[in-house]
């Protein structure tokens, strides 16, 4: 019996180990930092409805498609893109210097249209096949050469021929961008757009119009942005503090419970691999209520365990031995764990499916942790706790 | 230990805590951060030697007259208005042509909208998390349990919203994590101690509900102590030693947990046995 359980403790403390070891640098490498955290630019852009026009799910994933290709084509780095409820869509920019001006020309509708003087609409840029930025032969700056398909270029024609001795309106979201004089109809389908743009500006309106004008026009609702000073050096001394803390927290367990503090210990370690592993593998975004629901969710997890050495301790009072302590102590102690943590579970999982943003990242933590929690309470702390019962039976190990 | 006999003194500190508390949310409300009333933060590492006042002359020039200017060490926040980008970028500029050395360090804008959003779904969340909370207690201890349980949860968020009004802390994502982890820690609690009156009150045939609720928080008062004390560990090392974009928030939950440790033993077993003899 004694042979048999220290073989299989080492096994059991063995792979555990193993498994810390191993997956301590996978997922610290993958687990996504809040914006909050590690610093960037968060963005929350509502579609305002236009007149007639209802905003629907379908709209929005048309939107969210044309920024990815803005984003892809502009080389935006470290950008993630998702549609929020019916009418929202979230930018959020981790890795460039200047993310708002990257966000600045996202989120542009990118409509053209070309108006007469009188501001009717001759042609819009539904129609355009190309756009290219082409340097000026004359001077530093540059233009946006266009390319119209059939249909355009014959309405181009005729814009050309009836606003001939007048100006053209080049119009980008109701703003004149050029308006050059008409001297002649041109036919051929493709056109110029003259200004006094810059080689950037020029590449970013050539990129918005290739990749389409948005059906909506997105405005900003909420806008968070931390400085790459704050989010490192913040990270970096709160990280180093949590690890202070939960040396703490293990050591006082081993103060205070002795050999099963040892084991709540190795729970804890288990606890913490399972946790976060389970958010690196869903993509979960640590941020930091995400950190508020995972500090609780340690909280209980060490809970967890003193309930249950509580009990142990109080059975061992009563004159029960070792084994039979650990058997009555981790059964009543069980059912008290689950209904306080079941208890909790159900906030958490009203929180996760009403909340938003900081509210669903601490409901989805907690949720994760409390899960884990009593998953191995049950599993693991318990059977280590007989293993070790048979190798020993001196109480005095227990504390008491 | 005799909490119930005492548990008028308790039910008095709670009330000098939540009557001025609901006194001064009538009278003066909640000092509401951008997270519920729209606006902008922008925050900025300048010098130590640079006053608010010198801060705020630049704000003036953007005719942003109104906004508030905090400062802390070298850091300044400034709230105002919803800013554009370029508007954030033109105060940048100005302050640099001031000051000289100006580090970014974080900007917020919250439109007014998201905030009425998050209060309202947060109102339901927790009217719904409280009816299912009932059912589950009801389900596995009794009902009593859960109205006892329910109202220590509503104890305690008007404690919490009582004194942010008080002391008109802002109401920000920090607050919010602190009264998540107060609801979320106290319900714990609570139930690890029900759960031990409901094993007593199996044990015995003769119910004195004074006795039966004393001896079962004594029984579970090291585990109460305990487990705060390893809780608290990790946040009182991260208030002291963590970064600085999370010390409110820290700090917020800290008070959460403590309050949360103290409704269950002396508000909620004391509501329990209101309930049960009146039951």
């Amino acid at each position: 019996m004694r042979t048999k359980s220290s073989i299989i403790l080492a096994v059991v403390l063995a792979t555990l180990g193993l498994l810390a070891y191993f997956t301590y640098q996978p997922i610290l490498n993958t687990i996504n930092l809040g914006l909050d955290l590690r610093g960037g630019l968060r963005v929350v852009l509502q579609a305002q409805e236009n007149d007639g026009e209802k905003i629907t799910e379908d709209t929005i994933q048309k939107a969210v498609g044309i920024i990815r290709e803005r984003v892809d084509t502009l080389g935006v780095k470290e950008t993630t893109l998702y549609p929020q409820g019916e009418d929202r869509v979230v930018i959020e920019i981790a890795g460039e210097d200047d993310p708002e001006a990257a966000v600045d020309i996202l989120k542009n509708t990118a409509q053209l249209e070309f108006w007469d003087e009188q501001g009717n609409v001759l042609l819009t840029g539904k129609n355009l096949t190309d756009a290219q930025a082409r340097a000026r032969s004359d001077s530093q700056y540059f233009d946006v050469a266009l390319e119209f398909d059939k249909e355009g270029g014959d309405l181009f024609y005729e814009a050309t021929k009836a606003t001939m001795g007048q100006r053209l309106l080049i119009v980008l979201d109701d703003n004149v961008i050029s308006a050059p004089n008409v001297d002649k109809a041109i036919s051929g389908g493709s056109a110029v757009i003259e200004g006094s743009f810059t080689a950037k500006e020029a590449n970013d309106l050539a990129i918005l119009l290739r990749s389409g004008a948005l059906p909506v026009t997105l405005e900003i609702m909420e806008k968070r942005s931390i400085g790459p000073t704050l989010g490192s050096e913040s990270l970096d001394k709160s990280i180093q503090a949590g690890i202070i803390g939960i040396i703490g927290v293990l050591l006082f367990m081993i103060g205070f419970y002795r050999l099963p503090g040892l084991v709540a210990d190795l729970s804890l370690l288990l606890y913490a691999v399972i946790v976060l592993g389970t958010m690196s593998m869903m993509g979960a975004v640590l941020t930091l209520p995400g950190i508020a629901g995972f500090a609780l969710s340690i909280g209980m997890a060490v809970d967890a365990n003193v309930i249950i050495y509580e009990r142990l301790k109080e059975e061992l009072r009563m004159g029960k031995t070792l084994r039979a302590a650990i058997d009555s102590g981790f059964k009543r102690a069980w059912w008290t764990i689950f209904d306080a943590n079941v208890t909790t579970l159900i906030t958490a999982m009203v929180l996760m499916y009403f909340g938003t943003g900081p509210i669903k990242g601490f409901a989805v933590t907690l949720s994760i942790g409390i899960v884990a929690s009593l998953a191995v309470a049950l599993t693991f702390t318990r059977y280590v706790l007989v293993l070790l019962a048979n190798l020993s039976n001196n109480e005095r190990l227990y504390g008491v | 230990m005799q909490i119930i006999q005492k548990r008028k003194i308790f039910y008095i500190i709670s009330l000098l805590i939540i009557i001025p508390g609901l006194v001064s949310l009538v009278f003066q409300g909640l000092n509401q951060g951008i997270d519920f009333k729209g606006g902008s933060i922008l925050h900025v590492k300048i010098s130590s030697s640079v006053t608010s006042a010198e801060v705020r002359s630049v704000l003036s020039d953007f005719n942003l007259d109104r906004s508030e200017v905090q400062k802390s060490g070298d850091e300044f926040y400034m709230r105002t208005e919803v800013l554009t980008q370029e508007k954030t970028n033109e105060i940048m500029k100005a302050l640099e042509t001031k000051f000289e050395q100006v580090t970014f360090l974080s900007s917020d804008t919250v439109g007014a909208t998201i905030g009425k959003e998050l209060t309202r779904n947060a109102f339901w969340a927790l009217g719904i998390a409280a009816v299912l909370m009932l059912i589950y207690i009801t389900v596995r201890f009794e009902w009593t349990f859960g109205v006892a349980a329910v109202l220590a949860i509503l104890h305690n968020v008007l404690v919490v919203l009582g004194v942010f009004s008080i002391l008109q802390w802002e109401i920000n994502s920090a607050f919010i994590a602190a009264i998540l982890t107060v609801i979320g820690y106290s319900i714990n609690d609570t139930i690890v101690i029900f759960d031990r009156v409901r094993e007593n009150m199996r044990k015995t045939k003769r119910q004195d509900y004074q006795e039966l609720l004393n001896k079962s928080i004594t029984q579970t008062m090291n585990r109460s102590i305990n487990t705060v004390l390893t809780s608290a560990f990790t946040l009182v090392a991260l208030l002291l030693l963590g970064g600085a974009t999370i010390k409110y928030f820290v700090a917020a939950m800290l008070i959460g947990f403590v309050i949360g440790a103290y409704t269950s033993i002396f508000i909620a077993s004391p509501l329990w046995y209101e309930i049960k003899k009146a039951a």
